[in-house]
């Protein structure tokens, strides 16, 4: 095995005993970066040629002089006998929606692309505290506002590891593409609606949504306040609760970063499920799709193949002790999207009113008679398509005299979603589960281009990750096996507030249940 | 009390009422795109109106709740200087003399 397909836990293991040197991990990443990633995406990015079709053009901004010295730093600590921390010498990429002193942070949009931030967003900088190498920022859908990275304003957008003519997910699907591909061991995403969880299952890697307030969004520039959580992505469920347990707990510059005592995840990785009560949800199994065209909502069962993989993920669970709890009712799980149509918008529109030209990013060129021109040239500019039509649905559904009818139903809505995982965790109710299994997505990786500009239809590809997200609840995607056309199959698991170390447990007794199945043996399309 | 009806569609006019609030100036072509998608949109949000809603049903804005035990305590209201204020002021796209500038902002002159 290469260096750069080890897990994150081995690899500090080995650079900690030192029989490779950080630095050496650093140039093996570099190597396959320089072999498979291509062109970094670009305002200008133009079209692209034949080969380039191939690679997986990840990075936005490659960061190879600051993973330098931080790989050289970690060298010397260990050299002269200090402790450099638990990511010790790990390369990790990040999302270019988390501000890193020192590093242009785009979001993704022209508007941002001049912005150099002046500070480092918390989870990033307690990863570099940690001795985690940041190799770069990775592209994402602009302002996160997709799920198949096509929207973002740097081209080319990134590409599915595992058939470069798909999609990686989104919105974190340079962080999603980088870790399948072995570029990077960890990355830092975000989840509004599934955008960890969406691109980690569409890539064939585990990805964990927190619960909201588990990780700190100080330095993330801001989607929807709401929902908006940051977490890790990874090849191995360890590795996704060691880099957890890095980047989560309370921090004085958010005052939602929540005052929950940090577990340490890892130990409790491997002490089983025997006993545990883990549900299916009939809801988790169809999803409702509104057709723009008839203006009907269909309801269809998930595909085949992805249902069996989920079920197939509680055979081995119920083998190895847990209950099975089936017909667990979900209800609301269907307007999950249609509030989240509402809630992000409102919230994303607030947000958005910052960039105007004045204070930071991009500023029209263009000569202009007074201030009010100037901020309308350059949000036109600036914005793309997708950023615009958020700020447009959200000021109309939070207008004052469609609120009542909008974003107070839809707020009441989420109510509702809420009520459903807490009356399925509730330890004195019925079902009393520790988590709920589902499929992560209705569908594997789609062709680049084939959902693209259908804004609804491309949002219905979070309706099995979004009603965690307006719960509040953690998820955790992990790999499943793949469909017939060997793309990757997620499976999640969602469970009570703080219940981070539960959710890794069963994904790691998995893992392990089904570490010598032949799936787990094949490598991404691009490292063949 | 009823909802009152909700307007079906957003009409040219009402877009172009919002285009202007969210200072926004779209061209024909985005804005013929943006305005199918917002009607789209709001197609699948009137999904919403099949749920029989209590009127006593609270609203939630955030999934969890913050108990008095995990939320953190409100730091004291204390002046801290930031290191570098000029990484923050060069980031401003015209900037003179360590002040923003921008173009004219339309006033009256009071008596």
């Amino acid at each position: 095995m290469e260096i750069t397909d080890l897990p994150a836990h081995q690899l500090t293991k080995l650079i900690r005993s030192r029989e490779i040197s950080a630095e050496e991990v650093l140039d093996a990443s570099l190597a396959r970066i320089a072999a498979i990633d291509g062109r970094a995406g670009m305002l200008t990015g133009g079209n692209l040629e034949p080969e380039e079709i191939q690679k997986i053009h990840a990075f936005i901004t490659p960061t190879p002089q600051r993973a330098r010295a931080q790989a050289q730093e970690v060298d010397r600590k260990l050299a002269s006998g200090e402790d450099p921390g638990p990511l010790a010498g790990i390369p990790f990429t990040v999302k270019d929606i988390f501000c890193v002193h020192g590093t242009p942070s785009t979001a993704g949009s022209r508007i941002l692309a001049n912005f150099v931030a002046p500070y480092t967003a918390t989870p990033a900088a307690r990863m570099e505290a940690a001795g985690g190498v940041m190799l770069g920022k990775v592209n994402l859908d602009e302002f996160t506002y997709g799920s198949s990275n096509e929207s973002s304003a740097f081209q080319p957008s990134p590409r599915n590891p595992w058939d470069t003519g798909r999609v990686p997910g989104g919105s974190s699907g340079g962080s999603a593409a980088a870790v399948a591909a072995g570029e990077s061991a960890l990355s830092l995403g975000t989840d509004t609606a599934g955008s960890i969880r969406q691109p980690a299952a569409f890539c064939g890697v585990v990805g964990l949504k927190p619960t909201y307030g588990r990780v700190s969004r100080y330095g993330l520039i801001a989607f929807g306040s709401s929902l908006d959580c940051p977490g890790p992505l990874a090849r191995t469920v360890t590795d996704a609760a060691l880099a957890l347990k890095v980047i989560a707990g309370p921090d004085r510059h958010d005052a939602t970063a929540a005052n929950v005592l940090v577990s340490d995840y890892a130990t409790q990785l491997e002490e089983g499920v025997r006993g545990m009560r883990i549900g299916l949800s009939p809801d988790y199994f169809r999803v409702t799709y509104f057709d723009g065209e008839s203006g009907q909502l269909h309801q269809e069962p998930i595909s085949p193949e992805i249902e069996s993989a989920v079920l197939s993920v509680a055979g081995y669970l119920a083998e190895l002790g847990a209950d099975i709890v089936e017909g667990v009712p979900m209800p609301h799980t269907r307007y999950g999207i249609p509030v989240y149509f509402v809630i992000s918008r409102v919230e994303a529109s607030s947000n958005l009113h910052r960039y105007d030209g004045v204070k930071y990013g991009y500023r029209t060129p263009d000569p202009v008679q007074e201030l009010s021109e100037m901020y309308r040239k350059t949000r036109d500019q600036g914005f793309g398509l997708q950023p615009k039509l958020r700020i447009l649905m959200g000021m109309y559904v939070s207008a004052a005299q469609y609120s009542e009818q909008y974003y107070a139903r839809a707020l009441r809505v989420r109510t509702l979603i809420r009520q459903d995982f807490e009356q399925a965790f509730d330890p004195l109710g019925p079902h009393r589960l520790a988590a709920l299994l589902t499929p992560t997505t209705p569908t594997t990786a789609f062709p680049m281009g084939a959902v693209y500009g259908d804004s609804v239809l491309m949002q219905y590809a979070d309706q099995l990750t979004v009603p965690a997200n307006h719960a509040g609840v953690p998820g955790l995607s992990i790999p499943a096996g793949f469909d017939t056309q060997g793309l990757p199959i997620g499976a999640q698991l969602l469970g009570p507030d703080f219940s981070e170390a539960t959710l890794l447990r069963i994904g790691r007794t998995y893992e392990i249940a089904t570490e010598s199945h032949d799936w787990r043996k094949l490598r991404p399309a691009i490292l063949q | 009390m009823p909802p009152e009806k909700i307007p079906q569609e957003i009409t040219p006019e009402l877009f172009n009422h919002l285009v202007n609030l969210a200072a926004l100036d779209l061209s024909p072509e985005e804005s013929e795109y943006i305005r199918r998608e917002l009607n789209n949109q709001l197609k699948a949000i009137h999904d919403l109106e099949a749920i029989p809603l209590d009127p006593e049903t609270p609203i939630t804005s955030h999934g969890v709740p913050y108990s008095s035990e995990i939320t953190p305590a409100i730091r004291p209201d204390e002046w801290l200087p930031y290191s570098h204020p000029e990484e923050i002021i060069s980031q401003a796209p015209v900037i003179e003399d360590g002040y923003i500038v921008v173009p004219d902002i339309p006033h009256t002159e009071l008596e």
